[in-house]
């Protein structure tokens, strides 16, 4: 049985606690970066984190890239989207295929 | 342009030289077919990817929006204590998959019959169950999401190294050993030039005692 976590500032995501999902409560960098990594230790398949702090865990992020678990990904927080999972995405494509084929039409 | 390799004008070197190239020949062949089929894999994955991805920020810019509403009704102690409650842990099931060979995450979770509120409803207003109902709903997206998300870059850093490989030997590799094999052929043949005339030579002094 896989684990999923979710990380970030305490309003946003109290509320994933109601649905079964171990949360921890981490705004700062420096701790956010460590606590991922404990969290790849323990074992945890998927990592939601919510932008603010995805922000700030790039290296660690970019650690996990090449290995199939954890998946660490961003989530949009209580003060609403600001599109850095739309980017990823939108770099990824730039990167596979060259251009953006997706978001230019 | 493609450095000069240092090699002996040998026939053993040339009939290396023939063998390498055909290998490298054959290996832009296969790497080319894999980067191309990468890229049509990734492409599908790429739209659901941006699919899932609306979908998630949708449901979930919802459930804050009610669970902002819940905090402004409730005090934060009530909240904290109808929250932290331990819920029952959803079951996820994680597991490998591999396309082409990468290994990327492949998540299922199990159909949990009957959405239960983890609190009471004494001290809970409405917009909570709100807040948590949409979460609910959005979950098994979520689990989509963070499955297609990996496999998707995992594809595009793939993708990237291969097509460097590819290039490397299009571009580097093979326009080098077709060099190296010419500049050998030619000085083996200027070789057997050589040894003619000193033959030739050789013969119209021997002719001419």
């Amino acid at each position: 049985m896989a684990k999923c976590g979710v990380l970030g500032d305490k309003d946003s995501i109290l509320l994933f606690k109601a649905v079964g999902l171990d949360v921890f409560f981490e705004t700062d960098g420096d701790k956010a970066n460590m606590r991922l990594h404990r969290m790849a230790k323990e074992g945890y398949a998927v990592i939601y984190v919510t932008e603010s702090v995805y922000q700030k865990c790039k290296e660690t992020t970019d650690e996990f890239a090449s290995q199939a678990y954890p998946a660490i990904i961003p989530i949009p927080d209580i003060s609403g989207i600001q599109g850095i999972g739309m980017t990823t995405l939108k770099q990824n494509v730039e990167k596979a295929v060259g251009v953006d084929i997706l978001f230019n039409n | 342009m493609a450095s000069a390799m240092q090699v002996k004008p040998t026939r053993m070197e040339l009939s290396n030289l023939k063998k390498r190239r055909t290998v490298a020949v054959r290996g832009h062949k296969m790497m080319k077919d894999k980067r191309d089929e990468l890229v049509r894999r990734f492409i599908v994955l790429a739209r659901r990817n941006k699919d899932l991805r609306i979908e998630v920020e949708k449901g979930l810019s919802v459930a804050m929006q009610s669970f902002v509403l819940a905090r402004a009704m409730m005090s934060n102690s009530e909240i904290e204590e109808a929250l932290m409650y331990p819920a029952r842990a959803i079951a996820v099931e994680a597991e490998k998959q591999s396309i082409l060979s990468i290994p990327v995450p492949k998540l299922s979770m199990e159909a949990q019959e009957g959405f239960v509120y983890p609190y009471g409803f004494v001290t809970t207003g409405a917009d909570l169950d709100v807040a948590v109902q949409s979460l609910a709903e959005v979950l098994p997206l979520m689990l989509e999401l963070a499955e297609t998300e990996k496999a998707c870059s995992r594809l595009a850093d793939e993708i990237e190294k291969t097509r460097r490989r590819v290039n490397a030997l299009e571009y580097v590799m093979i326009p080098q050993f077709d060099d190296a094999i010419g500049r050998i052929q030619m000085k083996l043949e200027e070789n057997e030039r050589g040894n003619l005339t000193r033959l030739m030579k050789t013969k119209d002094m021997l002719a001419n005692k």
